[in-house]
Parts: structure tokens; C-alpha cells; sequence
């Protein structure tokens, strides 16, 4: 990847993830920790990687993303409104009483291309609109986000199985693979893992990635649009909480929102992130 | 009397897809491994291409529906009612409802009439279920007539639909000649002042034979048929409550949550009456020949007649 698209996704990224705690420090409640694991990846696909233009939002040959791990919905939000599809204070009034910004993903939001939260459901919807895809002979492609504990549900894998079955090549899904769930450590809690093996034993094309390394994440989507003959499944390794210090691998920064101390520390740990960018 | 003609809705349901869809390019079929039961196999042998089957995993189905639908496609998921309102619930409820994506929900083997196969099978809860769910239209069409035209009335709504279907052939009431389904829409299929019989879907028929007995015996009961249980005709109920004072009502499903709930809940806010129901009680069915099960449930003509004359007393 160019440097100069490295930094500026990078910077878009810091941005994102600047979005987030501004999201759930005003909201008081919401999900940081699983928001910035995988900032770096949304950022890459709205900003370097999907046909999508905020202009015509409900575009039928636009690409589609379904954020099956709904409770990130902050960064999703935070991309979405970088990006134009809405303005970005309507992030301070996320899950407040009558706004638009949902606790989680809402298709009547601009950009929003399905309703999730309800975990495990985001990969069945994505897989119907592979499906409408393949039917109407569109070549857009369909991004499915999920999070490593989420695959602990039963319908996701009956959603693997259908995309593998119907030939759904069209259909990339991303595992966010940060080790961490509401009750602990994926591996202590019910561990899904071998993530990789499953994916390749359902039939998928399994890719392996650093989810904060933009190079990576480069060659990782590069590789998945090469694949012709399976559904894509890329199993990104992320630190949870990434890029706040003191949020980054703390189950405890799931579900909780930053008080007005560690709201100030975090936005100054990004703000001098951005900057060393922008020097 | 002329012979009957009988025909399950679930045939009337594949058939009614397979006519259509020619009319509605944007029509396709998913099931779950029941094709041949849920008859969307008639559909599947004339569309191959726009049939889907998804294997024994109704939850992943209905969530292929909504994605499905929210590219443009007019999906009919269909499955057991069993399945499709019990098991996929929340599917159902969190990736269609909430979304109000336009999907068609086709559930077959609805009520205790599923018969042998006992009550693992046999849905009584799903009328209850779906009308929970805001924006969610449940329709339960009485015959082989009455299906059809709610096939294609579903087609030309935009919003998800739970449409209910039988297993075992019942007799066609409605004269497809004359026959107007309309959406939301109470049809009165017999006048009546003393009291009103309200039946939805196989009840139907033997409402209206209950009133032939009733009048018989001097009892003037007028019959109204709720195809549509949701958006329910609450001006059509609170009418028959105004002017007959008293109201049966009749399903092949739970006394709880049901059609009969429904129309309580409607006339309590609109007319106070006595609304006594006629349903499953709140128990689970068994195995048995569905004519049987349908008799020693209640769900009959004669039952029907016997509440209604308990109903009378509570008349003011």
C-alpha cells in the first residue's frame, strides 16, 4: 500500500476511533472495547475498498455491509459519518431519547444497510443479499462482520453452510478475532476456536489478518476479491479496545462507557496519535 | 347434499406461488427441507431457479429472507408454523419485523389438525406470536379460495406477512367466481341478530354449520370470518357486538393470545360484551387422525353450538 494512503487511513481510523468514545461517553452506556478492534477494518473498507457513495445511499449496485456484531455500532457510526452519510455531531446524541443514532445498527439509518444486534442473524441477511446478487446478475459484493464470540451462536454456522452450499462468492465475512467476550476470554468461556478450521470445514476460503496493520489488511482483501470458487472468510486478529491504552485487551471495556477522566485520557491519547499523522 | 370439495390450504399455497410468479418477477421460494409437505414443491418443479432450499435451518431462513427481501426480491419463507413462528421467533421478529422488510412468511401444518404427528408438531401459538410483533400482518385463510387470494394479496402489500396454512384438506366454502379478498377485511358469511360466531381460518366452516343447527333450534347467529387477524377489522367486531350483544369466537389455536384474545381486546375497548372462545385450551395436543383431534378438542360445529347457547345466558 502507498504511504500516503496508509497515513491517510490511518488518520481516518484515529478519527473513527475518536468517534467512538465521543458516541458512548455521551451516550453513558455502549460498546467501546469491540468498536475499536475493528475501527481499522471498517475504515479500509468504506474509505479504500467498497462502491458505495453517500450520495445515493440505497444505490441497488452498491456494495453492502452487514454489521452482524451490532454492538459495534459506534464505529460503524463513526465511518458512516466521516464518510458524509450523515452529519458527525449526530454521534453526541447517540442512544439518546428520540435520535437516530440507535443503540444498535437500524436500517433507516443512511448507510445502514441492515438492523442487527441480535447476534448471529447480521451473516443470514448477508447472505441474502449475496443471493439477490447472484440472481440479478450484480457484481457487487457483500461484507458480513462478525465478532469471535458471536460465532457461538448455531445460526451462523447455518448461515456458513448455506453460503458455501449456494455457491455465495460474492459474500466476504470477517471474524473479529480479539479473544474477548462479555464473560471473559472466548477460550474460557465456550471457545468457537479453531475459528479457521471451522470456516474451512463449512467450506469457505479462509485468509488470516492483522486487523491494525493497513498492509495487511490490504493484501487481505486483495486476496479474498481473487477468489472465485468460495465464499471468503477473513479471521482478523485485533486487540481489543485498540488504540486507548488503558481499554486495549480489558474484557471490562465491552460494555462500559468512559467517565469524564477517562473520557479526557483517551481523546488525548488520539488526538496525539492523529497528530503524529499529520506531522 | 352436493359433494364437498375438499383441498388443504398448503396446496392452495404452492399452487397459488407457482400461478403467480410469472406475474411477479421479483417472487422467490425458500424452504427448510419441506417441499413436499409445505407443497412449495409445485412451485420448485415449475421454478427451479427461484427456489431456494435451505436445509433444516429456518432461523438462517428467515434471515436469508430479510436480505433477501431488502435487495428487492419478494421471498416466501416457508416452513411448519412450528418452525417458522416457534423456532425462528426472533429472527422473525428482530430481522424482519424490526427492519419491516418484505417478506412473506408461508406456515403450513398450523393447529392441532396436523394430526399424527403429535404435539411437537402441532402449533396452536403462532397467531398469538406473530401479532406480537409491530407491523406484522397475520392473515389465516379459511379454504382452498380464501388462500389463494391471500397469496396474492400478500404479493401486493409491502410489509411481512405471516400467512397460515393447514395440513389436512378441508372443504371449499367460497365461490371463486364471486370471491374479493380484501386485506384487514371481516366478511360476514351469515346475518344473525341473537349473537355472532367469529371464526378464523378451518373454524370457518364449522361456524357456519353450527348456525345452521342454532337456527334450527330458534337461535339467530350471524357468522363473520377473520381471514386477516392482524390489522383485526375492529370496526366490523364492535358492530356485531353493538347489535348482537354477545360473540363466540372460533380457531384452530391457543385461547390464549389468539384470534379470540384479539377480539376481546377489541371490544372491550370498543362495546363490552361477553366474548366466549372456542380454541385449544391451554394444553398441549397428541397424536391422533386430525378429524378425531379436531372433535375431542372442541373445534367442531356441535361444540360451537353448545358455547354459544352457554353465551347466550351471560347475554345482558
Amino acid at each position: 500500500m502507498e504511504q500516503n494512503t496508509k497515513k491517510r487511513l490511518q488518520a481516518a481510523a484515529c478519527k473513527v476511533r475518536m468517534g467512538v468514545i465521543e458516541g458512548t461517553y455521551n451516550a453513558k452506556s455502549g460498546h467501546p472495547g469491540g468498536s475499536l478492534s475493528i475501527a481499522d477494518t471498517l475504515t479500509y473498507l468504506y474509505f479504500n475498498k467498497m462502491n458505495v457513495d453517500p450520495k445515493s445511499p440505497d444505490s441497488a449496485d452498491r456494495d453492502r455491509l452487514v454489521l452482524s456484531k451490532g454492538h459495534t455500532a459506534p464505529a460503524l457510526y463513526a465511518v458512516l459519518a466521516q464518510k458524509g452519510y450523515f452529519p458527525e455531531e449526530e454521534l453526541r446524541s447517540l442512544r439518546h431519547i428520540g435520535a437516530m443514532l440507535q443503540g444498535h445498527p437500524c436500517i433507516h439509518i443512511p448507510g445502514v444497510d441492515m438492523s442487527s444486534g441480535s447476534l448471529g442473524q447480521g451473516i443470514s441477511a448477508a447472505c441474502g443479499m449475496a443471493l439477490a446478487g447472484k440472481l440479478d446478475g450484480k457484481s457487487y459484493k457483500v461484507y458480513a462482520v462478525l465478532g469471535d464470540g458471536e460465532i457461538e451462536e448455531g445460526q451462523v454456522w447455518e448461515a456458513a453452510m448455506f453460503a458455501a452450499h449456494k455457491g455465495l462468492t460474492n459474500l466476504v465475512a470477517i471474524v473479529d478475532n480479539n479473544g474477548l467476550q462479555i464473560d471473559g476470554p472466548i477460550s474460557e468461556v465456550c471457545s468457537p476456536e479453531p475459528i479457521t478450521d471451522k470456516f474451512a470445514a463449512f467450506g469457505w476460503h479462509v485468509i488470516t489478518m492483522d486487523a491494525h496493520d493497513f498492509d495487511d489488511i490490504d493484501r487481505a482483501f486483495s486476496e479474498a476479491d481473487s477468489v472465485k470458487d468460495k465464499p471468503v472468510v477473513i479471521v482478523q486478529k485485533s486487540v481489543k479496545g485498540k488504540g486507548v491504552s488503558f481499554m486495549e485487551n480489558q474484557v471490562g471495556w465491552h460494555g462500559t462507557a468512559p467517565n469524564k477522566e477517562q473520557y479526557d485520557q483517551a481523546m488525548a491519547e488520539l488526538t496525539a496519535q492523529l497528530k503524529g499523522l499529520e506531522d | 347434499m352436493a359433494d364437498v370439495i375438499k383441498k388443504a390450504t398448503r396446496e392452495s399455497y404452492g399452487e397459488a406461488l407457482r400461478d403467480l410468479a410469472e406475474e411477479y418477477p421479483q417472487l422467490v421460494v425458500l424452504d427448510a427441507d419441506l417441499a413436499a409437505a409445505t407443497k412449495t414443491g409445485i412451485f420448485k418443479k415449475a421454478y427451479p431457479d427461484r427456489f431456494f432450499d435451505c436445509g433444516i435451518a429456518e432461523a438462517n431462513m428467515m434471515g436469508v429472507a430479510a436480505g433477501l427481501a431488502a435487495c428487492g426480491k419478494i421471498p416466501f419463507a416457508s416452513t411448519f408454523a412450528m418452525f417458522a413462528a416457534g423456532r425462528a421467533y426472533e429472527i422473525v421478529r428482530n430481522s424482519i419485523g424490526y427492519p419491516h422488510l418484505n417478506v412473506k412468511i408461508g406456515a403450513t401444518h398450523a393447529g392441532i389438525s396436523v394430526g399424527e404427528d403429535g404435539a411437537t408438531h402441532q402449533c396452536n401459538e403462532d397467531i398469538a406470536l406473530m401479532r406480537t410483533i409491530p407491523g406484522m400482518t397475520v392473515i389465516n385463510p379459511c379454504d382452498d379460495v380464501e388462500a389463494r387470494a391471500a397469496v396474492k394479496a400478500a404479493l401486493d402489500f409491502n410489509g411481512p406477512v405471516y400467512m397460515r396454512f393447514g395440513r389436512l384438506a378441508v372443504p371449499v366454502i367460497n365461490d371463486p367466481a364471486t370471491y374479493k379478498f380484501e386485506l384487514g377485511k371481516g366478511v360476514t358469511m351469515r346475518d344473525g341478530s341473537d349473537l355472532t360466531i367469529v371464526a378464523t381460518g378451518l373454524m370457518v366452516n364449522e361456524a357456519v354449520q353450527a348456525a345452521e343447527t342454532l337456527a334450527a333450534e330458534g337461535i339467530s347467529a350471524r357468522v363473520v370470518n377473520i381471514h386477516t387477524i392482524k390489522p383485526l377489522d375492529k370496526e366490523l367486531i364492535v358492530k356485531c357486538a353493538k347489535e348482537t350483544g354477545v360473540i363466540v369466537t372460533a380457531e384452530e389455536h391457543s385461547v390464549i393470545g389468539g384470534l379470540g384474545s384479539a377480539v376481546a381486546e377489541a371490544v372491550t375497548e370498543g362495546c363490552p360484551v361477553p366474548v366466549v372462545k372456542v380454541g385449544v385450551n391451554d394444553e398441549f395436543g397428541h397424536s391422533g387422525p386430525a378429524v378425531d383431534l379436531l372433535k375431542e378438542f372442541g373445534l367442531s360445529a356441535e361444540n360451537i353450538a353448545a358455547k354459544a347457547k352457554e353465551a347466550l345466558k351471560l347475554k345482558k
